[in-house]
Formats: C-alpha cells, sequence, structure tokens
C-alpha cells in the first residue's frame, strides 16, 4: 500500500511538471496571442493594450499559480481564438478522440492475442512464417501512410466510407463507428505488429524455462503447457508492452486525426498551439499527459498483482 | 512469399494508373463575375436544408466586433446587418434603416429606422439599440480602418426613430464604414458564443472545428430566405473538403481552386467561377536594399511571367492585376494596368544592369505556410526570379509568426499574400499605402501617392474622387510598388439542383438568395 | 545503411549448416537498393527536381518519368531520390544525437545514481509524458521550421529512449566484478565507464540505434506531414506525403510511391536489424 502512495506521490509530480512545462514553453513560443486575435488589424500599441486586458504582462510565476488554482477549481479559462469556455469546448472533442483510441486499443488486443498465441504455438510453422514477415512490414508503414491508404482503398476506389466527412455520433452512429474503424485501425496496425512479435518472443522464452519442461515431462501436451503454464507468465511483459501502447495510441491519434479529420482533442491541440490560444493547448496537454501517466501506473499496479515476485520500491 | 507481396504492390498500382485516367473532368459551366442565370426557367422552391463545405476553420469569436478572420465576417454576413448593408452589384442599400441621406457639407448623415425589424430573440430594433451598437463598436472593434472611420464621428443622437450621425470632417466613404457597423440588441453580452442579429438567419449552434448552424429567421423585414436550415461544415484543409464533395455528402463548397474543381464529377455539381477578391502580390519591403531602388522592382516585374504562374498554379485561371485593386472593384480598376509589365526577361536584365545589379542579388520571400495558394505561387517565382539572376529563397513561416515579424514587424524582403477589402471604397484597398498608414506592411512612401490620397479622402464629388483613386492607383502601377499578380479564381459547386448564388465583389457568403428549384 | 557497410565485409550469412537467414538477405537486399537510390541522388537525378512545366503536371507513370510526375510536372523519381535523401539524413543525425547525449546521460546516471539519477529520470518521464508534437512546436516556432530544427527537436526526445536502455545496462554490470576489481587497480570512475562497462553495452545499443532510426523516420514523416517539419521547396518524404494526399483521388501514384519509399527504408534496416540479431543467437 505504502509503495501505491508513493506512485501516486511521483505521479502529481510529473504531471506537476507537465503542466509547469507546458506553461513556461508557450511563454518562450514567439509571437503573442494578442497578434493572432487581432489579425492584419494588429499594431504595436493595440498587441500591447490586449495583451494587458488578457493579463499577460504579470509575471510567468504569477499567471503560472492564477492558472494552476483555476484550473484545480475547474475553471480551465475562455480560449483565446473561440472566445468561449475552454472546459466546453475540450470536453465536447474528448469523446472522438476517446474513441478512437479505445477502438485502436480493443482492435490491437483482439488482434495481437491470438496472433500472438497461434505463431507461438507452431514456432516455423507455415502460419509463424507468413505472419513474421506480415508483422515485419506492417511494423514498417507510418500510420499517416496505412491512413492515406485506407482512404484511397476503403474511401476513394470501394467507397465504404468517405474520407474527411466526420459523422458525429449525434448524426448517426452507426456511421460514426464505421468512420472511427479506419483511423483506428491506421493507428493500431503497427501496434498489433509489435505485440504479436512480442507476445511471441515472450511465450517462446518461457516454453523453454525448466517449469515447462517439467510440465512436459509429467505428460502435459505442448499445448496444455502453453496455455495452463506459460501464458499466464508470458502475458506480464505484454501488459507492459500494452500499456505503453495505450499512451502512445494517444500521440499517434494526433497524426492520424489530421489524416482522417476527425475533429478531436488532438487537432484542437494543433490549431490551438498555431493560433497561440495557449488557455486551450494548456488544457489539452494536461489531458493528454494525464492520460499517459495514469496509463503506466495502472500498468504498475497490475504488472505487480499479476507477478508478485515484482515489487514496486 | 516475397513475390506475392510484390505482386499485390503491382496490382495496386496497376489499378491506380487505371483510376486517375478518369478523373480529369473539366468544369461545365463558368459563369464570369456576377449572379448565377443558367437556370432561370427553373422554379424556385421554398424551404430544404443545406450543407455547405469550408475547408477554414471558423478560429474566432463570433462577437460582431471582435472578429477578425475574413472567414468568419463572410458567414455572419447572414446573421448581422448594418444600417445599410452591401449587394452583389457592388452598392449599399438601407437595411435596419429605411433610407440614408447625407447633407450638402457632407457632415450630417440621418438614417430612418425601418419598423419592425426584429433581432433575432423577438426583440423590435430601436434607436438606442443603434446608438449602443455604434458606440460599442467605436469603442471595441479591433478594425483599424473602421475604429479611424468612427472615430470622427463626432456625435450619434437619435430623434424619435430617427438615428443622426454627425462627423468631425466630411469622409465620402463613411457609409461603407455604417455598413460595417452591425445593429446588436443593447445590453447583450452573450454574443461571442450566441450571436444575436437582425439578418436572415439566426443562429443556432457552433461546434468548433466542426459546425456552424443557422435556422431560417422567420422574422426577417426583407426577403425572406429560401431554405430552412443552412450547416456550414467545417474541413479544415481541402483534401476532406473534396473527398465529401465527391461522396456527395455536402450540397455546396465554396473558396475551392481549379485542381479541386478538376476533379469534380461533372453530373451531380455544377461549377460557378468567380474571383477571390483579393489583391495577390510578391509584396516587397520598400525600406529594404535592393527594394528601395525603383528599377530593382521594375525588373522584378518585368521577370515574372503571370501568364505562366496562373497556367502552373490554377490552369490558367485567375485574373492578372497590376496595383492594388482588384477587378470586382470595377468602378476603379483599369485593365490596361494588368499588362503594364509585359514578361521581358532581357529588358529585366537591363534594368538590374542599370540600378547596379548586374550580378543579380539574394532575396528572402517570406510565406505563410498554411495558405497553399500563396505557398505555390511562391515556389513558382523562385523559379522565375532565378532566370534573371535574382536568387530567391522560399521561407515559409507559421500565419503567426507572419503576422507578428513580417505585418506587424514589417521584418521581411519579400512575401506572397493577398490583401481582402473590408468594405467597397477604394480607400479599403489603397489607404494602407499612404506613407504613415499603421497597416503600410512595405514602407511604400511616396510623397504624391500620400497627396493624391488625403485629396481623395475629402472629395465629395464622386466622378471627381473616383479619378484621383484611380491615378493613386496608376502611381502603385508606375513606381512598381509590388510585384502585383493575380486576384485568384474562385470557384463554388453547387448540387445541380441548387440556385441562386450570387459573387459579391466582397468577401462575403449570402445565403439568403441561395435555392432549390424544380 | 551504415549497417549494410559493415555486412558486406563479412562471410556469407547463411555458413554451413545454418539455416538460409532470409531477414538478413532481404534486409541487406532492401538497404542496399535504398542506399544506391539516395546516394545517386545527392550526385544526380534523372531530372532537375525543381523544374516545374505546366505541361507535363500529373503524369502517369511511363517510360520517361518512371514514378510520374506531381501537381508541378516535376518528376517524381528525381524528389523522391532527394526527398529519401533528406529523410535518411535526418533519420540519421537524430539517431546520432540522441544516441550519443542519452548513452552519456545514461551511463552516468547509471553509474552514480543519487539525486542526479532520480532527477534526471523525472525529467526523463516528463519528456516522454509530454506530447512530442508539442515540444516540437515549441522549438520550432522558436527555432524557426525547417531541416535543422526538426533534427535538434527529435534528437532532443530521442534521448530518454537512450538513457533508460544505457542506464539500465550500466546499473547491472556496475554491480559485476570486474568493475570493483577496476577500481581496486585505481582506475578512475570515467575510464571505467567509458573503456570498461560501455563496450559490454554496444549488444545492446545497436538494436536499439536501429529501432530509433526506424523511429525518426516514422517522426519525421508525421511531423512533416502535419506541417511542422521540413518545408517545401525542400524535399522530405514526409512533407511530399502530405501533399500527396492533397491530389490522392487524381495522382494516386504520387502518394503510393512516396509512401513505399518509407515503407522500404524502415523494412530494410528492421529486416536487417531482425538478420543480425538472429545470426547472433544461432
Amino acid at each position: 500500500m505504502h509503495s501505491i502512495i508513493r506512485k501516486i506521490f511521483t505521479l502529481i509530480i510529473t504531471l506537476f511538471m507537465v503542466s509547469l512545462l507546458a506553461f513556461l514553453a508557450f511563454q518562450v513560443i514567439p509571437g503573442s496571442p494578442a497578434t493572432n486575435m487581432l489579425g492584419t488589424n494588429a499594431t504595436p500599441e493595440k498587441v500591447a493594450a490586449l495583451e494587458a486586458e488578457l493579463g499577460l504582462d504579470d509575471p510567468v510565476l504569477i499567471r503560472y499559480g492564477r492558472w494552476a488554482l483555476n484550473f484545480l477549481q475547474g475553471d480551465w479559462g475562455q480560449s483565446y481564438s473561440y472566445d468561449m469556455p475552454v472546459k466546453d469546448m475540450v470536453l465536447e472533442k474528448l469523446p472522438a478522440t476517446g474513441t478512437l483510441v479505445l477502438m485502436a486499443f480493443a482492435i490491437t488486443v483482439v488482434a495481437a492475442f491470438p496472433l500472438g498465441i497461434a505463431t507461438a504455438r507452431r514456432e516455423g510453422g507455415l502460419l509463424d512464417r507468413v505472419i513474421t514477415v506480415v508483422n515485419q512490414i506492417c511494423m514498417s508503414i507510418p500510420p499517416v501512410f496505412v491512413g492515406i491508404l485506407l482512404c484511397f482503398l476503403f474511401g476513394i476506389t470501394l467507397r465504404v466510407f468517405v474520407p474527411g466527412n466526420f459523422v458525429s455520433f449525434q448524426e448517426n452512429p452507426g456511421r460514426f463507428f464505421l468512420y472511427m474503424l479506419f483511423p483506428a485501425l491506421s493507428v493500431a496496425l503497427s501496434r498489433i505488429a509489435m505485440t504479436v512479435k512480442m507476445l511471441r518472443s515472450s511465450i517462446l522464452d518461457e516454453m523453454n524455462k525448466d517449469y515447462i519442461r517439467t510440465a512436459f515431462s509429467r505428460g502435459r501436451t505442448r499445448a496444455d503447457a502453453l496455455k495452463v503454464h506459460a501464458l499466464r507468465n508470458a502475458i506480464i511483459p505484454v501488459i507492459a508492452f500494452l500499456s505503453v501502447t495505450a499512451a502512445e495510441l494517444v500521440a499517434g491519434s494526433i497524426v492520424v486525426e489530421q489524416v482522417f479529420t476527425v475533429p478531436g482533442i488532438g487537432r484542437l491541440l494543433l490549431s490551438s498551439i498555431g493560433s497561440r490560444d495557449f488557455p486551450t493547448a494548456q488544457a489539452v496537454v494536461i489531458l493528454l499527459a494525464t492520460w499517459v501517466v495514469v496509463v503506466n501506473f495502472i500498468a504498475d499496479i497490475l504488472y505487480q498483482y499479476m507477478d508478485p515476485r515484482i515489487r514496486i520500491r | 512469399m516475397k513475390k506475392r507481396i510484390f505482386a499485390l504492390f503491382l496490382s495496386a498500382l496497376l489499378l491506380a494508373t487505371v483510376l486517375c485516367g478518369c478523373g480529369d473532368t473539366k468544369p461545365q459551366e463558368a459563369g464570369g463575375v456576377g449572379s448565377d442565370t443558367t437556370s432561370s426557367s427553373r422554379e424556385a422552391v421554398t424551404g430544404g436544408e443545406l450543407v455547405v463545405g469550408i475547408s477554414q476553420d471558423l478560429g474566432d469569436s463570433l462577437d460582431p466586433y471582435q472578429l477578425t478572420a475574413a472567414g468568419t465576417r463572410e458567414v455572419l454576413f447572414n446573421i448581422y446587418e448594418g444600417l445599410v448593408k452591401a449587394t452583389a452589384t457592388g452598392a449599399y442599400v438601407p437595411a435596419v434603416a429605411s433610407d440614408s441621406s447625407v447633407s450638402e457639407d457632407g457632415l450630417t448623415y440621418t438614417f430612418p429606422l425601418r419598423k419592425d425589424v426584429k433581432f433575432h430573440n423577438g426583440d423590435t430594433v430601436t434607436s438606442e439599440d443603434v446608438i449602443y451598437s455604434f458606440k460599442t463598436c467605436a469603442e471595441t472593434t479591433v478594425d483599424t480602418a473602421l475604429a479611424a472611420a468612427l472615430s470622427s464621428m463626432k456625435d450619434i443622437s437619435a430623434k424619435g426613430e430617427t438615428i443622426t450621425i454627425t462627423l468631425s470632417e466630411p469622409n465620402p466613404d463613411f457609409l461603407s464604414y455604417v455598413g460595417m457597423v452591425f445593429i446588436v440588441p443593447a445590453d447583450y453580452t452573450e454574443q461571442s458564443t450566441s450571436p444575436v442579429g437582425t439578418g436572415p438567419f439566426r443562429f443556432v449552434s457552433r461546434s468548433v472545428q466542426e459546425n456552424l448552424v443557422m435556422e431560417k429567421f422567420d422574422g426577417y423585414w426583407g426577403q425572406a430566405a429560401y431554405l430552412d436550415r443552412v450547416t456550414l461544415k467545417i474541413f479544415e484543409d481541402a483534401n476532406a473538403l473534396m473527398s465529401a464533395l465527391s461522396a456527395e455528402s455536402v450540397d455546396m463548397a465554396i473558396h475551392l481552386t481549379v485542381d479541386q474543381v478538376a476533379t469534380l464529377s461533372a453530373d451531380a455539381y455544377k461549377t460557378l467561377e468567380g474571383t477571390m477578391n483579393l489583391v495577390q502580390a510578391l509584396y516587397l519591403n520598400n525600406d529594404k536594399e535592393p527594394f528601395d531602388n525603383e528599377k530593382v522592382r521594375q525588373a522584378m516585374c518585368y521577370a515574372v511571367n503571370v501568364k505562366d504562374i496562373l497556367n502552373l498554379t490554377g490552369e490558367g485561371h485567375g485574373t492578372q492585376i497590376g496595383t492594388s485593386i482588384y477587378p470586382a472593384f470595377t468602378k476603379y480598376f483599369e485593365e490596361s494596368l494588368s499588362d503594364a509589365y509585359p514578361h521581358d526577361t532581357e529588358k529585366a536584365k537591363q534594368l538590374l544592369k542599370e540600378a547596379g545589379y548586374e550580378d543579380g542579388f539574394s532575396m528572402t520571400i517570406t510565406v505563410p505556410s498554411n495558405y497553399t495558394p500563396h505557398m505555390n505561387v511562391a515556389e513558382v517565382l523562385v523559379e522565375q526570379l532565378a532566370q534573371v539572376g535574382i536568387t530567391a529563397t522560399l521561407e515559409p513561416v507559421e500565419w503567426e509568426t507572419w503576422l507578428s515579424r513580417v505585418y506587424a514587424g514589417r521584418d521581411f524582403e519579400g512575401t506572397v499574400v493577398g490583401f481582402d477589402a473590408s468594405n467597397l471604397s477604394a480607400g479599403a484597398l489603397l489607404n494602407r499605402w499612404t506613407s504613415d498608414d499603421e497597416n503600410n506592411m512595405i514602407n511604400y512612401d511616396n510623397a504624391a501617392y500620400d497627396k493624391i490620397m488625403k485629396e481623395a479622402a475629402v472629395t465629395t464629388d464622386d466622378t471627381k474622387q473616383t479619378e484621383l483613386y484611380k491615378q493613386a492607383a496608376k502611381m502603385l502601377s508606375d513606381t512598381a510598388a509590388n510585384v502585383y499578380i493575380q486576384d485568384l479564381a474562385d470557384f463554388v459547386v453547387l448540387k445541380s439542383n441548387l440556385d441562386g448564388y450570387q459573387f459579391y465583389p466582397l468577401y462575403v457568403l449570402d445565403l439568403s438568395t441561395i435555392h432549390y428549384v424544380k | 545503411m551504415l549497417l549494410a557497410k559493415k555486412q558486406n565485409k563479412r562471410p556469407p550469412a547463411h555458413g554451413v549448416g545454418q539455416p538460409r537467414n532470409h531477414f538478413l538477405l532481404a534486409g541487406g537486399i532492401l538497404c542496399g537498393f535504398m542506399a544506391l537510390l539516395i546516394l545517386t541522388g545527392y550526385v544526380w537525378t534523372p531530372y532537375d527536381s525543381t523544374n516545374m512545366s505546366g505541361m507535363n503536371k500529373f503524369l502517369p507513370p511511363s517510360l520517361s518519368h518512371p514514378l510520374g510526375t506531381d501537381n508541378f510536372g516535376r518528376d517524381l523519381l528525381s524528389r523522391i531520390m532527394e526527398g529519401a535523401g533528406s529523410t535518411f539524413f535526418i533519420a540519421l543525425c537524430v539517431v546520432l544525437i540522441g544516441g550519443i547525449i542519452g548513452t552519456v546521460i545514461g551511463c552516468l546516471t547509471g553509474y552514480f545514481g543519487g539525486v542526479a539519477d532520480l532527477v534526471l529520470m523525472r525529467v526523463c518521464d516528463a519528456i516522454t509524458a509530454f506530447p512530442s508534437i508539442l515540444l516540437a512546436l515549441v522549438l520550432i516556432t522558436i527555432v524557426g521550421q525547417g531541416k535543422y530544427p526538426i533534427i535538434l527537436i527529435l534528437g532532443i526526445l530521442f534521448i530518454p529512449s537512450f538513457a533508460r536502455v544505457v542506464r539500465g545496462e550500466v546499473a547491472k554490470e556496475r554491480s559485476l566484478n570486474y568493475v570493483a576489481s577496476a577500481r581496486l587497480m585505481g582506475a578512475s570512475h570515467l575510464r571505467i565507464i567509458f573503456r570498461h562497462i560501455l563496450p559490454n553495452t554496444i549488444q545492446v545499443l545497436l538494436p536499439i540505434a536501429a529501432i530509433g532510426f526506424n523511429n525518426a523516420v516514422l517522426a519525421e514523416a508525421s511531423m512533416s506531414y502535419l506541417g511542422v517539419g521540413v518545408q517545401p521547396p525542400d524535399a522530405s518524404l514526409g512533407r511530399m506525403l502530405s501533399e500527396a494526399q492533397t491530389f490522392l483521388a487524381r495522382a494516386p501514384w504520387y502518394a503510393l510511391f512516396v509512401g513505399l519509399a518509407i515503407v522500404l527504408m524502415i523494412l530494410g534496416v528492421s529486416l536487417l536489424t531482425e538478420g543480425l540479431q538472429q545470426r547472433q543467437r544461432s
């Protein structure tokens, strides 16, 4: 229990550092939000006046403190470019990204486990060799390119979906999920390949260990030994890997959201940085970082739970 | 195994080659500037819903005095109105006011209010609302030109339902600015998220980076809109919009380029061609060496082959221009200026030699990288300038960097962008090049130009004023203030059962006249 | 690509009694092919890759333009040769920067431990939790857009992955007897780290570097795709991919060939690494 509290503490420290780093980062970006808000009407005097109005001329740390306090109290500020509450905006965009990431994660798990186990079961067999080659290729295709290929194949050629014409859940749930399937596949493909490879080698490692040999000697079949003994232990490193995957899927989704123009928080982040809409960008950064840190935390706990030999220091 | 995979790739390639053979259709119809008159025989239908695709985010406040982007202004034209409003033919007609008149000395404007003009919230427009709007606008507007025009407003008062505005000095263009002051309900503070105006459409909802929904306003004072509901669907880039169009999931799209239009099927959509209403040029910092030398600037004008640019970047579409006036400003546009500097590399080299740059020079062209049309033109410019010995380097920057460094900071050598006009006065395009104007990005400093502009600003006689503005425009061409390129072609596509789209001489999207036909 | 050259000096991968090492062979061929393409591209391309021509827009693949032409009528093969060259250059520099700095940090923190170790590892955590795209955007707006900023940025982003691995290895080695005996013989800490421990970690470093190279290619492609990486007129495969997407319906070969070039580059290196690892095992 003590170790968990410790972990939570480091988690909070990391989040604090991320938020401070992000805040400082926005200070060093040249150009002020005021310039962007004024567009081609920006003159030095007007920029200065607007900056004062936005409270941008206070010292950085004071502004950080003010922002952090408000943020913790649920006031995420007002978007500079859209002139509306950041919280409403970000929360509205969250479901799309969330769906994308969860779908991609589900696809990864559902596809990778059977494939990984199947290849490990008959090492060197036809299926194993085919999948190993396909794996290598899948790992080499950037998600962006997978996205473009899917757009071309399913969008332009087969017309299963309309690339770029995002359909929101409210409009039509069925078409929403159909649309999201393709970006999710794009992010997931290389991850599936990696997980399969990881799982396969992890299982094979376990199978060569003494306790499995003992199981064989007690008359267990290979398949049995795999199911009963090896899998449980082989899965532990895979869980760790999947947690990294869950974290990296978010980063991948930022790019893929752009390919499929999914209006998620990734696109919101990109556009808000471009227009120096810092309150929005800041909120999105915190959300993304929280996801990464929390997922890693959960992985740690799972890790510990599944393998009591590992104790978190 | 390997062989099979290669075979797979090969077949994918073959498929690709076959498919590309049939995508190259030319737009079927291309009307000129003005309204679409091709199907007047068909009967207009009232009602229906419309989905308009726009390939630009409305990253802006919806508050009428805080919005800065042309794209937002264009859309909100349907929601907000001023006392007067612009028409497609380039005139101002009474809107919230029923009439407008100006005193002999050009100092007093009177606007009797139209009876029973309703806001979208159901309230009737009162003189109090109008005065509130003018005062708030004058105090808070972010538009420099508008703020300047309103600062000459000495007094605004109401007598019954008639508004009287007194100016401290005559301003013949004042009516153009009155059209930019949108009338809003007094003391309503939610404009930025839920705008209320008097236009033919009322605001329903907005989802950032996704859409903006409007509905027909039943209490509209004038000709009611045909459509019941319009959704502006935001596609952040042109690719996405194109695929939505090819799947026919939007009814209409605006601001397309010829490359995009060329890929659409002519059966489903009809294409209308107008102009973007932008002055696109290679703007040169007249303060920096060697661009402070008129001969160098003229040489650059001769070096640039606008026809080739149009062919390479727009399949020949787009209108060549020669000064800071675009063709839709018919009153001031002089076509002869467009070809003042015909492509002539020998002459360009000769001029460079005279200016003392026989071996050419190096320069940087800074371009906002998110504007593909400008980037494309700049890429071609680099090639063309190289032929007379000018080594230009393309420096793509973020829009924000461009704004602060190039526009506000004036720290650049050359840049390719397009300037639009916020109202129909020539001043909207020409004022910025007077030497003391705060938006004079290129540091153009010409005493003769300043003088003529000053004179034009106070000339109340329209013919005389027009003449003066034309002279000023010619001066920009003669001194080669910039390398003027074009007003970009602007394509609008509509489902073939839609009609009534009108091109405006301003950056405006008028949805009220669009209708389905039987 | 570096690995490929080294490989040529060695005896054939499939010695007597060993199963044929398909990975090594395929990886070697792919890497050789890409290396040839890139190296040729540095000195010669079939056409001037900046030469625009309105007449030759969107030509499908043909004998005169084996991979077709792009929206400006530029020869795609020439552009891809140049683009692959700059992508390769960027990825190589990124691995070098990330690898060298990461290794030094990993060695020092792994060997000495203590507060510096804790702090640096927390910073690494923060960098990893920080959306990389944001860091990239921030640095780009400071340094300016282009090839070198993207190298710098990706280089920094790649430090933690190297530092972590090296730190783990060094910590493991440190507890071994030879370190203690070297210490007894009066060797300085730095000498122990760089003369004794580091060579033992090379085994782990090589595959990490190969993975790093591939990730760098991917990252460059993603960043340039988002418009924050390499900018025109410089060509890079990522940038070209985003341009190509615009014309997907009209000129699908554009996107296909550019994407294929990226895939082949990554595939070559990863097959080669896989092959080398297999050979080590057998």
